[in-house]
């Protein structure tokens, strides 16, 4: 955030910059929330093949964690019922908490990545099912647009999640992993790493700017994840991270030690 | 882009010397409201049960705890505005509202009754929840508790702000503006990603 104060020109946008930076100080040092939207709760476990567990175990737990959080500390209830709209202040529910899962080779811990995803960012997540005869330039058009469409609602500059190929329900997802990795880093694939970089420079010369009231610094990062796809699709999803882009994470050896970070 | 630090309740006098990009401080009284709050007002036709003569609302649901007949601040942070512009019209014109604070900004419809009334929006930072907290001094006084936590707060506040003026009573919409200008841009951002216009 320091860095991109430091990008950005206009005054109004220097203003905003200082109170995110005012409010980050304020949350550090009062250990206070750093927004009231403490979201649904999104795990992202990945079980390292010399890590043995009771994944429903683990699935419960998180669970549990999720429903601790709200009732004994300050996260805001704010799962509902989608048709009686009955919040059971507890931010679970039936389908809820969100836990991915994945395996990784080797690794000898339980790494666990928790995103708190508010809904000032959600509300303006897209997705669209292109054809090949579209080809890559709807992929592009499509997340400017979405972008500049969400204008000030998912409290910019946050990150861009872009989720590129696989199904209806993978590419959205790949755009949820998206917004979850490190502000900043690039896609594995040099091919995927340039269009991250291009799509950066398109979205910050919008002058959305902080808040979406005008200035250099639209974005803070445009992060793709993709993965193949059918012959005949072209499918492309946006998620987008307000500039808190909140992420916890912990990852667990079998001697029961924990590793806190981000 | 003036800087104003403003007592309330607001006259329509002052409101109408802001301009979009100046920046408000405000001291004195703000009322929190939400989605439930305005249904009841508006579509339940409950009159508010307190004078919104001259008021300040502002777009939020508060995370409060009651101690005794006395609530305490949680966190209290700013929601997005644009869920709720079909009320401020309403807002304004039947009850005197002259401003309101929130995130993402209004319409077409709320710009129009800020011209005619004499109101305006003034954008709060979103995300920045612990700063705008600890501007509120005290929650004075909470009417309709039954739906807390989208209830109709009244809240005690010293110097509450930065807020940017992003719509004035002269028609002016820093957010349209803002988007009426990106999309300018538009044909030459598309050139650069190889987009055929």
């Amino acid at each position: 955030m320091r860095k991109a104060y430091d990008r950005e020109t206009t005054p109004t946008g220097k203003e905003i910059f200082r109170t995110f930076l005012r409010n980050v100080e304020v949350a550090d040092g009062q250990d206070v929330l750093i927004c009231q939207d403490t979201g649904l709760p999104i795990y992202m476990v990945k079980i390292g093949s010399k890590f043995s567990v009771d994944g429903a175990r683990v699935s419960a737990a998180l669970k549990e964690g999720a429903k601790r959080a709200t009732l004994e500390h300050p996260f805001r209830g704010s799962s509902t019922h989608p048709v009686t709209r009955v919040n059971p202040q507890t931010s679970v529910g039936e389908g809820l908490p969100i836990i991915y899962w994945d395996f990784v080779p080797e690794n000898d811990f339980l790494d666990i990545l928790m995103v708190p995803k508010g809904s000032g960012s959600e509300n303006m997540s897209a997705m669209k099912m292109f054809i090949p005869a579209d080809g890559v330039a709807a992929l592009k058009k499509f997340v400017v647009d979405t972008v500049l469409q969400s204008g000030s609602n998912p409290c910019p500059p946050g990150v861009i999640g872009v989720g590129i190929g696989g199904t209806a329900d993978l590419v959205s997802k790949l755009a949820k992993e998206a917004i979850a990795r490190p502000v900043g880093s690039h896609n594995h694939d040099p091919l995927f790493a340039k269009m991250e970089d291009e799509l950066y420079e398109a979205i910050n010369s919008l002058g959305l700017g902080p808040m979406g009231l005008g200035g250099s610094v639209s974005t803070l990062a445009v992060h793709i994840e993709w993965a193949y796809t059918h012959i005949t699709q072209n499918p492309v999803a946006v998620n987008t991270q307000c500039w808190p882009a909140r992420r916890a994470r912990a990852k667990i050896y079998p001697d029961g030690r924990v590793e806190y970070g981000f | 882009m003036a800087t104003y630090t403003l007592a309330t309740p607001l006259t329509e006098e002052v409101v109408r010397k802001l301009y979009v990009r100046d920046t408000v401080i405000l001291n004195g009284t703000i009322f929190g409201i939400r989605d439930l709050t305005q249904i009841r007002i508006f579509d339940h036709k409950m009159d508010p049960p307190v004078s919104l003569k001259g008021a300040v609302c502002l777009h939020t649901a508060p995370s409060l705890k009651k101690v005794g007949d006395h609530w305490e601040k949680i966190c209290v942070g700013t929601t997005t505005s644009g869920r709720m512009d079909r009320f401020t019209p309403g807002l304004m014109e039947k009850y005197g509202v002259r401003a309101i604070i929130g995130k993402g900004g209004q319409y077409q419809a709320s710009l129009e009754a800020m011209k005619k009334f004499g109101g305006c929006y003034l954008a709060i930072v979103g995300g920045a929840a612990a700063l705008e907290t600890n501007q509120i001094v005290e929650v004075e006084k909470v009417y309709w508790e039954d739906i807390h936590p989208e209830a109709l707060y009244q809240f005690r506040v010293k110097d509450f702000g930065p807020l940017t003026v992003a719509m004035d009573s002269h028609g002016n919409h820093l957010y349209f503006e803002i988007k009426a200008q990106a999309e300018k841009k538009l044909p030459e951002i598309y050139k650069r990603l190889g987009i055929p216009v």
